[in-house]
């Protein structure tokens, strides 16, 4: 493996718990705002230090409270790109890309060479104040090429971007990759991004990490409500295991069959709003509802719909999503009955 | 009219202007770096700002004097400081110091974290951190820090008349000259001596904003500028 993460830290009284290992991949550390992403970046880069643990790139220590390594940030190897981009204001594209670069001799051609690579010519002179956000991320890329590291770090790269800039500045990454053939630690809370940029997802929730997940598992199966959550399942209930196939769903009021075998210590079960099928009274795993507010999307149409026979709240409100075309032949009707398929069910611990 | 008093006073100035300089950056860069006795440091570097300057001008004496702390070493080496310009110079240099270093480190400390982040995690070592990206980024407000100082130096009264003393042609800043003339009742002078002391500071402050200004643009404010 080629980065090994065991630390923790406290803060205050949020404690760090990142436990990961990655290879030459790109992985995916994804969470909500304030879990810990950052700090675990800050920690592996050498920003922070944590309380104790064990980090290795390449087989190199880093950090071991153990034996009491802790190498400074400069020596560790490792390029950052920050939610900022940080570049230095006062030095122009051309010096902001030279000045990771320790081998003089060398230094003006791998300049040119990245100048060229991230379309940057006819910037060099510019300061960062003089560029766009597309490019000022672009130098940033390039000075973090520059410095020959064995690891790089992206911390949300795209979070204050708007969609248009975004998608551009997504395929500058997906162009990184070619370039870069270590490990790749990618930053996010937007789980689109992250299915689209990376193998493998670590999940993090309230300071710890979860399970490593390839990015089908977390969609298909991500056996966790924090991971069920960050996939972006709209619907779940807590749930009661029943049989070896058949669950209850308390919010919902409603026993539902399933296709793979339910676990014992079953708390949730969840499905996607848009995995449903539409379906008349008598067949199985029927959800009755009527709809309760309509929310009219660019291409689609979002249901809020409450199940019938439960009383009104916020926990049992379902969420389905279909195209408008859909809801046309629907619309006329009191209560609707949507279908939960056995195999699209996901099953939480 | 006797001009003495005014090359001593812009020799005064510039001296401990490019003394205060480097040792207030030296200290400001020396408190943010510091993890304990923070406030302890801070708070002796300060001190010659909320003192009353001829309160400082003893304690120099005291250091400085003939039987002081290093009054003796001085008398060896051949140097006296008591009622001479060099005098002056540490009098001023002393004052005017917390102005420099409390500027400088409001500076450093403003600084954009993740900027010393990556230029560490770019290889870049703590010195080469702090000459290319702390200082530059840094100007404006360091070079408020020394016109500060300057404009303090320049004015400097109570701590000089302690330990430079009042000797016409020798020691005699403009300052104190102001003060000798309104003792003897010849207002003139001191109205010609304010006037000359009022237009240097005017004209430095201007400079050096129009110059600030220009030295940190780093392309804010060009044409080209993107907004």
């Amino acid at each position: 493996m080629a980065l090994i993460v065991d630390i923790e830290k406290k803060l205050g009284d949020f404690t760090l718990t990142s436990r990961f290992e990655a290879g030459e991949e790109t992985l995916a550390i994804l969470g909500a705002s304030g879990c810990g992403k950052s700090m675990t970046l800050k920690c592996i880069a050498g920003i922070e230090t944590p309380d104790r643990g064990y980090i290795a790139l390449d087989g190199q220590v880093l950090y071991d409270s153990a034996s009491k390594v802790n190498l400074a940030v400069r020596k560790r190897g490792i390029g950052y790109l920050f939610q900022d981009y940080a570049l230095f204001p006062n030095m122009t594209v051309a010096q902001n890309i030279a000045c990771g670069i320790q081998n003089k001799d060398s230094r003006a051609e791998i300049v040119d060479e990245l100048i060229g690579a991230f379309f940057l010519n006819g910037l060099e002179k510019q300061f960062p104040a003089q560029l766009s956000g597309g490019q000022k991320q672009r130098v940033a890329l390039a000075r973090m090429l520059a410095s020959r590291p064995d690891l790089l770090m992206l911390d949300e790269p795209f979070s204050a971007l708007d969609s248009f800039l975004k998608w551009q500045l997504e395929q500058e990454i997906l162009k990184l990759r070619d370039r870069f053939s270590g490990t790749i630690l990618f930053v996010s809370h937007n789980r689109d991004e992250v299915y689209r940029l990376c193998d493998r997802i670590a999940v993090m929730e309230d300071g710890a990490t979860q399970s490593v997940l390839s990015k089908t598992e977390l969609y298909h199966n991500p056996q966790t409500l924090s991971a069920a959550l960050l996939s972006g399942c709209k619907n779940i209930s807590p749930a009661k295991r029943t049989g070896d196939h058949s669950l209850f769903a308390e919010s919902w009021n409603v026993h539902l069959a399933t296709q793979q075998t339910i676990p014992y210590g079953l708390k949730y079960v969840g499905f996607r709003a848009h995995q449903f099928e539409l379906a008349n009274g008598d067949s199985t795993n029927i959800l009755p509802c009527r709809v309760v507010r309509l929310i009219d999307d660019m291409f689609s149409v979002i249901l809020l719909c409450m199940p019938l026979d439960v009383p009104p709240s916020d926990d049992a409100l379902l969420r389905f999503e279909m195209p408008k075309s859909v809801w046309e032949t629907l619309k006329e009707k009191d209560t609707l009955y949507f279908r939960m398929p056995e195999d699209q069910l996901i099953l939480m611990r | 009219m006797d001009v003495s008093p005014l090359l001593l006073s812009l020799k005064v100035a510039f001296l401990s202007t490019i003394f205060t300089f480097v040792l207030g950056i030296l200290a400001a860069r020396l408190t943010v770096t510091m993890r304990k006795g923070k406030g302890f440091v801070d708070g002796l570097f300060t001190l010659p700002l909320v003192l009353p300057p001829t309160m400082v001008g003893f304690f120099l004496l005291v250091i400085f004097g003939k039987n002081g702390l290093l009054g003796g070493f001085l008398k060896a080496v051949g140097v006296s400081v008591v009622f001479t310009w060099v005098g002056a110079v540490i009098a001023s240099t002393v004052v005017a110091f917390p102005l420099m270093y409390r500027t400088a480190r409001g500076a450093f400390e403003q600084l954009d974290e993740n900027l010393l982040h990556a230029g560490r995690t770019l290889g870049m070592t703590e010195p080469a951190l702090f000459l290319r990206v702390i200082l530059p980024n840094s100007i404006p407000s360091i070079m408020a820090g020394a016109v500060l100082a300057f404009a303090r130096a320049l004015g400097e009264f109570g701590a000089t008349i302690m330990l430079a003393g009042n000797i016409p042609g020798r020691t005699q800043t403009v300052s104190v000259a102001i003060y000798t003339a309104v003792q003897a009742g010849n207002w003139e002078l001191a109205y010609k001596w304010m006037l000359i002391i009022f237009t240097i500071s005017f004209i430095t402050i201007i400079a050096m904003n129009a110059w600030t200004r220009r030295a940190s643009s780093f392309g804010k404010g060009g044409s080209r500028a993107w907004r």
